[in-house]
């Protein structure tokens, strides 16, 4: 009896798709067909003046030009090595914060403030310690004699590459430590008192039992920071404008500049549609590498 | 289990502390230089103290840059519109996706997913011919309505856990006494999940706050609407950059964020990572 009523509950297709339909006509709208608008403008010269069909005149440039390709390239580099270390100080931050010290509950807040605070005003504090004059890194680096003098972190093309780097592992370092964090506690406890008696050591203890049983969540993390690392335009875009001389121009940036710094929409839609390619390929791989990691672990 | 040895206690707050300077370093920094005059700021070399820091950038910031109040408001309101449309939307869809099975269910959910993936930026050149079409660049619905949208996805999956959490036996016995769906909905489901649906208004604020920079510098240029992350820019000025009192009205600027965030962190942490780590 209980179960028919639940089916009938379930089975009525027509209220659940109402309850959606708001959210997904408002999607539609303002995600939905832009996404199809810019594939449209792609293959046109739009731009303020009007706009004709070009075909792949718009594409063939691109995958012709080597700046496009070294800005390809330096956005793979930049985003790889950038989720890497807030993979990598993530973990670091967990491990620390989930030892049982003093204080603990404390520091689980404090580490939120950068994620918590627009990027653009935590781009802003960098700023001022990337600052050759009066920023506190070349402070101490001329107090310890490690720079001759003033050091402009952002002026030169190195350092200024790094120096984005850093402050977008900032922006990412506290919610893949929360995350990782939060699996952490959700490891049974027996499994490292197990290992304990067995005369496991910590290192052993995390090697063992730690990694493998945050995988799922490190998989996760590793996606969602790949993701919004490859598009983020905040950082960048205050603290260099995609300089000095180019260094450090992803392709959002570059897309941005000649989109609406230039008004060439045409121009600027091809390099959307290879942002939009390049994100979709990556997760595509990444979700037939899940179900593989998945099938792996239901079957042993 | 082993307890700590000492070196290894002293070991493990040193990292920690060298991990929190790592975290606070540009905060600290924002403050200390907030708290210096315009003068002793270019004094190089750099100095760790000084004897003449003071709160005067705090006063003397809303006389440079007289609408630095309006530009504060303009952020919170926008935030708190963006929150509010973004739980209209996403109430009902969340109860939907948690309480019923329909075709395209998961498959609609892999798409919201997606929809995070391109994040505003890829898609500005049309949403920017868009809110040319409708006349609404250069105002408060050219930052508000895109906001919107890039708040929906992540909130529908936070908000579709804390539904799931609700057992459906209480619904079917309201549904036997005779109670409509709508009933049920906000009689019912909506206290009971307060906590989550404060959880979400939360994701949406703090995100609605961070992503007002991109949409304001792109679709709106009158500044009695700017939010506070491009009304910053009012401090460089042509002859000299007001650098301290920048820095301040940064300081005072994240101030809605941050005490929403204060008071509410609890549930932030928890209500983010349950979902998540649950899958």
């Amino acid at each position: 009896m209980k179960k028919n009523k639940l089916n009938s509950y379930n089975s009525q297709f027509f209220l659940a798709y109402i309850l959606i339909a708001p959210a997904v006509i408002y999607l539609l709208c303002i995600v939905g067909w832009p996404l199809i608008e810019t594939f449209r403008l792609s293959f046109t010269n739009s731009s303020i003046a009007g706009e004709d069909y070009v075909g792949f005149e718009n594409y063939e440039k691109l995958l012709s030009s080597s700046k496009f390709s070294k800005i390809a390239i330096r956005t793979f580099v930049w985003t790889f090595f950038s989720v890497l270390l807030k993979l990598i100080i993530g973990m670091i931050g967990a491990v620390l914060l989930n030892a049982s010290l003093r204080g603990r509950s404390f520091f689980r807040i404090l580490v939120l403030p950068p994620w918590v605070v627009p990027i653009a005003i935590g781009a802003l504090g960098w700023m001022w310690v990337y600052n050759g004059h009066f920023g506190i890194l070349s402070g101490i680096g001329i107090r310890l004699g490690i720079l001759d003098g003033p050091f402009s972190f952002l002026a030169y093309k190195n350092s200024a590459f790094v120096a984005t780097m850093v402050t977008d592992i900032w922006v990412g370092v506290p919610f893949v430590t929360l995350f990782f964090l939060a699996g952490m506690q959700a490891i049974p406890r027996d499994l490292y008192e197990a290992a304990y008696c067995d005369g496991a050591g910590r290192f052993s203890r995390w090697y063992h039992i730690t990694l493998p049983q945050l995988t799922p969540v490190i998989i996760t993390m590793s996606l969602i920071s790949a993701v919004s690392t490859f598009v983020s335009f905040d950082i960048i875009y205050i603290l260099t404008e995609g300089g000095p001389r180019g260094a450090t121009t992803t392709l959002i940036i570059d897309t941005y500049k000649m989109a609406l710094g230039n008004y060439k929409f045409g121009k600027g839609s091809a390099r959307a549609v290879m942002i939009v390619i390049m994100i979709s390929t990556f997760a595509i791989a990444y979700f037939y590498l899940l179900s593989r990691i998945n099938k792996k672990v239901s079957h042993g | 289990m082993d307890k700590y040895s000492l070196p290894l206690k002293i070991f493990l707050y040193l990292s920690i502390t060298v991990f929190f300077i790592f975290i606070l370093l540009p905060f600290v920094e924002m403050f200390y230089a907030s708290l210096r005059p315009l003068k002793h700021i270019f004094r190089s070399p750099y100095q760790f103290y000084s004897d003449d820091l003071s709160f005067w950038a705090y006063r003397e910031m809303w006389n440079t840059v007289p609408l630095l109040g309006r530009y504060i408001f303009n952020s919170f309101f926008m935030a708190i519109t963006v929150t509010f449309f973004t739980l209209l939307f996403v109430i009902p869809a969340a109860y939907s996706y948690a309480r019923f099975n329909f075709p395209f269910k998961q498959g609609s959910l892999w798409v919201l997913l997606a929809v995070n993936m391109f994040s505003g930026a890829v898609l500005l050149i049309p949403l920017f011919k868009l809110l040319r079409y409708f006349d609404l660049l250069n105002t408060y619905f050219a930052m508000i309505v895109p906001g919107i949208a890039f708040c929906i996805p992540t909130s529908i999956w936070l908000l579709k856990a804390y539904f799931e959490k609700i057992p459906v036996e209480l619904e079917e016995a309201a549904y036997c006494d005779g109670a409509s769906r709508m009933d049920i909905l906000f009689r019912i489901i909506a206290p009971l999940s307060t906590p989550g649906i404060a959880v979400t208004a939360i994701y949406a604020f703090i995100q609605a706050y961070a992503q007002q920079f991109l949409f304001a510098i792109t679709f709106n240029s009158i500044r009695e609407y700017m939010p506070i992350v491009s009304g910053l820019t009012e401090f460089i000025g042509y002859q000299s950059v007001k650098w301290n009192e920048m820095m301040a009205a940064s300081i005072v600027g994240v101030f809605p964020v941050l005490i929403v965030f204060i008071f509410l962190q609890k549930y932030i942490v928890e209500g983010l990572t349950a979902g998540a780590v649950k899958n």
